[in-house]
């Protein structure tokens, strides 16, 4: 199982390094261009997705990301205005997005409330908010700024790709790679897949079953309002109803894509992003004339072939959606 | 004996009063915290409420308005309160009402020459029909592949809001017009006034009616409401999962999309992508706020329904934004789903209503 | 020498049950102690609330002279008390070395030191004789091995006290064995032993002292030296009077149901049933007697249509049944009280009234075409409750509402209000309290003397003896006798379902 997973990824890397080289030697500038514009598509969207990975995997799920993510970026917004300091708008907005966590933990662990049911609650919620707080017509003090990596970012095709981006950005790659090694390699991340996969074997084992679900579910508030503020503070500058359009459920299918598995879902992420730059740069170059709605709903239409076809195949943590009653093993 | 028969059998008709008093606090409670917010900045939310509440229920055109407005809103309560019965969560109405409401457009500008009473019913059958196929994608998929209604109905949504903004600006779209938009359909077509009252508003209540009456007496009724409180036991009995979900799914759209025909055929007059945004996650407060009982979603939808008739009034009036509706739906959501309510008047029977992306 | 586990008088009330009626006991070092009982004993809340996954309602639980606090599941194993779960506590997807080290994990800096904790497992597996490969995947293990993962687990804890929940219902001979050797050489070492279990062999091979309970009560404290199995069989049953059921001669008919080389999958895919022939005839209660897990369940199931077959026949009244799904059993003519009655007897949201109708919803006199006859339903209902002592204010409640006895009842009520020709019951008395089971055997009797056919499958010995006309012994997926009941004796029978004589 593990190995299919490990050789199909390698299937895709290698297939995805061949397109890549063969289009760096067609067009080196614009396949650069091409892949940095697909990493800032790419990176809200695997954010999102490590929101998803950090709440299911220990059981417990979060449809509630796009309102996470809505509200977040929201205050990320109105704070940065009214404190004049994006930080002060980043800090805001993590503090939002943990606050919105532990609301969905309050419901799902505590009331052992349906889970689908709390996170439409906080979808409807951050919907509700801020429209009703929207105040059109604001300008943020200033921006998260590109910031080049010395080195790094004189290197061909990656220097551009990867390391000439803005601080959230960076601090996006460190989470990842952070949430990956923490997951699979230290005891925090043991004792969260056993909580959710198997909720009474590590409560026998002393690990505290709702303690974790609370602790996971509020630092993956906490990565929502990081990837808030990636939005509203380095890649966009300026909010709207409606800001996040839809990528905190596109996030929920590139989790599932990923396997619930932070590389899987940073590389499904990259594949949309691609995807997305890719067809955009196509229209720019007029080769191709596809509407842009069907660009749009790419991700969506995908999602649902490859459920269809791979259900029964992946396997979501075991225990995901079920509240944990204490001594009914 | 007679009489004991009797008592047990009216016993399913006779819905507890009781269960009516946790709706009623949510919304009062929703109310209360929602003039918080107003007092902070610096509105006076008793008059926000008054003109809210006297546009929407204080003279003949106010109700007219308001049961226009809470038409769409039965129909999208009752989608989900169907898939709710069979234990099926259709976040997917949104969309479903939206294919209804374009492909009611479609039938009420292109098709000409038919009586109107049979434009009117072809109408409204393509709108059930576009919004039925929708929720079948979800239904088959869900019982016959095992992915989970939650995220197929999500995926539709945005598909389907894809889609129908390409129809909408492309082939659909009105000639000689910068807006999005679908030509306004023939007057034929449009849903005819009882008075002052939008017939439509009628058909929905009465299909909720016909919903309460097929759930309760029809062994139809019976076989969604055994898959969705125990399938195993559903299948133990001779009942299959597989159609169920299918067909309860298939008419959960169906619904929806007859949603989108009413909004069209009734009020809009046209489609336009932006027209319906919302509906469809009102239905999932209202079913829930109605305890998830088709006839008692009625006042909830004509609650809801006034609150947003009334709501451009309320922001003349007090300067409160109309957003505010939104802001109340969803504290309303969290007030009547949150156990620390119900439990004070129920004992608290929190059967999960899903479970997971596995089945 | 100070007692390692002393439990002063603990009660715990269930809804319905009294799982725990004032118990004391108490385990010192080096002591195996046999916690015996039935199912249903209290057994398992007992050694739930030394854990502190169960709240006591009163009494008090020592480790080490110290009280334990409800809850604190780590500091109870931080004092060296060690559990090996009836159902193991395993996670299935993560290895044996993840699963062992969870909790307690070896560490180099951050992460989790995998070649530490593998060195360590293989340490510890030398030391007690018990080989396991770290790396492998629990859900790839057969039950034996999971079995081994788990005592390692809680041996690696450095535990003083070491309890072990039903540990060889799902062992085999040779494995029943290589784990009671183990639990001897701990005790030799010094660590005090818990042994729950319902077998009276294995109680008499390794314990040093017996408590039995029974129905909640602790019924008497005694040693191997001092007893026998016959009189601890005695003291855990100790209810004969109960199942003293006054069963005429069988009017023993034709074959009613044909079971030919029947073979099924269990849940892990794994064959359980290897080829199974059986005659049940009319008038007759065939009781399938043996130990859980040799494939009475996969047996019963597929017959019901609740599970597919591999291979092999089911003739109902000399028509051969394709496979089926429940209701095309049903149609067949089985009628079948299932051995989880929540998950599939019920639907407890329902009222009783429905449920008493669940899988006659849609036919006459309960259903006119498309509309239900709700009167019709609600006189079956009445009638239904008087007729089978359905303790309830009214049929309109909901099933939920009952207690295990009543529900039960419920479901006997709708099986038997049909009179087909084969009733199959799968332990139909599990978690049922005394005066419901007596009912529900007369109505199994009932049933045989109209002529119907009965499948009991139990896994109570003594519920077998006292109701069946004819005994069958399953025993490895296999009938190993069909023996008479007649003069059965329980000690052959018991033999035969150990698989000791072919």
């Amino acid at each position: 199982m593990i190995t299919l997973v490990k050789r199909r990824g390698s299937y895709y890397f290698l297939a995805v390094t061949l397109a890549t080289l063969y289009l760096y030697s067609q067009s080196a500038n614009i396949t650069t261009s091409v892949f940095s514009i697909a990493v800032t598509f790419a990176m809200p969207l695997a954010l999102a997705a490590m929101v998803g990975i950090m709440c299911e995997r220990t059981g417990i799920v979060n449809i509630g990301i796009e309102g996470t993510l809505l509200l977040s970026s929201f205050v990320a917004f109105y704070v940065a205005i009214a404190a004049k300091s994006i930080l002060i708008g980043f800090v805001a907005a993590m503090a939002t997005g943990v606050a919105m966590s532990l609301l969905l933990a309050l419901m799902s662990v505590t009331w052992k409330m349906d889970q689908i049911i709390a996170g439409t609650i906080l979808n409807i919620l951050a919907t509700g908010l801020t429209s009703f707080f929207y105040i059109q017509g604001n300008m943020l003090p200033s921006m998260f700024k590109q910031k080049p990596i010395p080195g790094l970012s004189n290197l061909p095709f990656f220097g551009d790709v990867l390391f000439k981006h803005g601080l959230l950005m960076y601090l996006g790659f460190v989470v990842i790679i952070t949430l990956y090694y923490g997951l699979f390699h230290t005891p925090w991340g043991l004792r969260t897949r056993s909580v959710g996969e198997h909720p009474s074997s590590a409560d026998t084992a002393g690990v505290s079953v709702s303690r974790m679900r609370y602790v996971n579910v509020a630092v993956a508030g906490a990565i929502g309002g990081l990837c808030g503020s990636y939005l509203v503070l380095e890649l966009v500058g300026s909010w709207n109803r409606g800001f996040t359009a839809g990528k905190g459920f596109t996030a929920l299918a590139l989790m599932i894509f990923g396997r619930w598995n932070p590389m899987g879902a940073l590389a499904a992420a990259m594949f949309f992003g691609l995807a997305q730059a890719g067809a955009n740069q196509l229209m720019i170059n007029g080769t191709v004339n596809i509407p842009p709605q069907f660009v749009g709903i790419l991700p969506y239409v995908m999602t649902i072939i490859v459920l269809a076809i791979s259900a029964g195949k992946v396997r979501p943590p075991a225990a995901e959606g079920q509240p944990y009653e204490k001594g009914q093993s | 004996m007679s009489k004991l028969i009797d008592e047990v059998k009216d016993s399913r008709r006779k819905y507890d009063v009781g269960s009516w008093i946790v709706p009623i606090i949510a919304v009062l409670t929703a109310m209360l915290v929602a003039s918080v917010l107003m007092l902070i900045q610096g509105l006076d939310p008793m008059l926000a409420y008054k003109s809210l509440f006297t546009t929407a229920f204080g003279s003949s055109e106010g109700i007219a308005a308001t049961l226009g407005k809470a038409t769409p809103l039965v129909l999208s309560g009752l989608a989900v309160t169907l898939g709710l019965r069979a234990g099926l969560f259709n976040i997917g109405v949104q969309g479903q009402l939206l294919t209804g409401a374009l492909a009611s457009a479609w039938a009420g500008y292109a098709l000409s020459n038919l009586p109107p009473l049979v434009h009117i019913a072809l109408a409204l059958a393509f709108g059930f029909f576009f919004g039925a196929l929708v929720g079948a994608i979800a239904g088959y998929l869900k019982a016959f592949r095992g992915v989970h209604e939650v995220i197929t109905t999500i995926m539709l949504n945005s598909i389907v809001m894809g889609i129908v903004d390409y129809l909408a600006s492309n082939p659909f779209k009105e000639a000689d017009q910068a807006l999005t938009r679908t030509p306004q359909i023939l007057d034929s077509v449009r849903l005819p006034m009882f008075g002052n009252f939008p017939s439509g508003f009628f058909l929905a209540a009465a299909l909720a009616f016909l919903m309460w009456w097929i759930l309760g007496f029809t062994t139809t009724g019976f076989r969604f409401n055994t898959v969705g409180r125990n399938r195993f036991a559903a299948w133990y009995a001779g009942i299959s999962y597989k159609k169920t979900i299918f067909f309860a799914m298939l008419f959960s759209g169906g619904i929806a999309g007859l949603g989108g025909a009413v909004e069209t055929l009734g009020i809009t007059y046209r489609f336009e992508p932006a027209f319906n945004l919302g509906l469809g996650f009102d239905g999932i407060t209202i079913a829930l706020l109605g305890r998830v009982h088709p006839v008692g979603i009625i006042p909830g939808a004509i609650l809801i329904g006034g609150m947003r008739a009334g709501a451009a009034d309320m922001q003349f009036d007090a300067g409160v934004a109309p957003e505010l509706v939104d802001l109340l739906l969803a504290m309303i959501l969290f007030f009547v789903t949150a156990p620390l309510i119900s439990r004070f008047f129920k004992n608290s029977a929190n059967r999960s209503l899903t479970g997971g992306w596995g089945n | 020498m100070s007692a390692l586990l002393e439990i002063t008088g603990v009660s715990k009330q269930y809804p319905g049950v009294l799982a725990n009626d004032n118990i004391s006991l108490s385990v010192s070092a080096g002591e195996v102690v046999a916690l015996l009982g039935e199912n249903g004993a209290g057994k398992s809340t007992l050694l739930k609330a030394v854990f502190g996954l169960v709240k006591p309602d009163s009494g008090e639980i020592k480790i080490g002279g110290e009280p334990i606090i409800f809850g604190d599941t780590a500091g109870i194993i931080s004092r060296g008390v060690g559990m090996v779960h009836q159902h193991f506590q395993l996670v299935p997807v993560m290895t044996v070395a993840e699963n062992i080290i969870l909790g307690d994990e070896p560490k180099s800096g951050l992460f989790i030191n995998m070649k530490a904790a593998r060195a360590e497992i293989i340490a510890l597996s030398t030391r007690y004789g018990l080989e396991v490969d770290p790396d492998a995947v629990i859900e790839d293990l057969p039950v034996g091995m999971q079995q081994r993962v788990e005592i390692l687990k809680a041996l690696r804890k450095d535990v003083k006290l070491l309890i072990l929940d039903e540990p060889t219902a799902v062992l085999t001979p040779q494995e029943i064995d290589e784990l009671l050797s183990v639990v001897r050489n701990l005790a030799k070492s010094g660590v005090g032993i818990v042994l729950i279990t319902h077998k009276l062999h294995e109680v008499m091979a390794v314990a040093d002292r017996v408590v039995v309970l029974r129905g909640g009560k602790l019924i008497g404290t005694t040693s191997p030296k001092e007893t026998d199995e016959a009189g601890l069989a005695q003291m855990m049953v100790g209810r004969s009077v109960v199942l003293q059921v006054n069963r005429t001669e069988a009017k023993r008919g034709g074959v009613v149901l044909e079971v030919k080389g029947m073979q099924v999958r269990d849940d892990r895919k794994i064959l359980s049933v290897k080829g199974v022939d059986l005659a049940l005839h009319k008038g007759e209660i065939l009781g399938i007697a043996g130990v859980e897990g040799n494939g009475q369940r996969e047996f019963v199931e597929a017959i019901c249509g609740m599970r597919h077959r591999e291979a092999g026949e089911v003739i109902i009244n000399g028509v051969a049944t394709k496979n089926m799904d429940p209701h095309g059993a049903h149609e067949a003519g089985i009628s079948h009280i299932p051995e989880d009655r929540e998950k599939h007897g019920l639907v407890s949201s329902y009222s009783i009234a429905d449920n008493l109708i669940l899988n006659q919803f849609d036919q006459e006199p309960f259903a006119k075409g498309w509309i239900r006859n709700l009167a019709e339903i609600s006189k079956n209902a009445i009638a239904m409750v008087a007729k089978f002592d359905i303790r309830t204010p009214s049929p309109s409640n909901t099933a939920s509402s009952l207690s295990g006895g009543n529900k039960q009842k419920v479901v006997v009520a709708r099986e038997l209000s049909e009179d087909l020709p084969v009733l199959i019951a799968a332990q139909p008395t599990r978690g049922v309290d005394v005066g419901s089971i007596e009912f529900i055997h007369n109505q199994l009797l009932s049933a045989r003397d109209r002529g119907a056919a009965v499948l009991l499958v139990s896994a109570e010995l003594d519920e077998i003896l006292s109701l069946s006309d004819r005994i069958a012994v399953m025993s490895g997926g296999k009938i190993v006798a069909i023996v008479d009941s007649k003069g059965a004796d329980r000690n052959y029978i018991g033999r035969l379902m150990a698989g000791l004589d072919k």
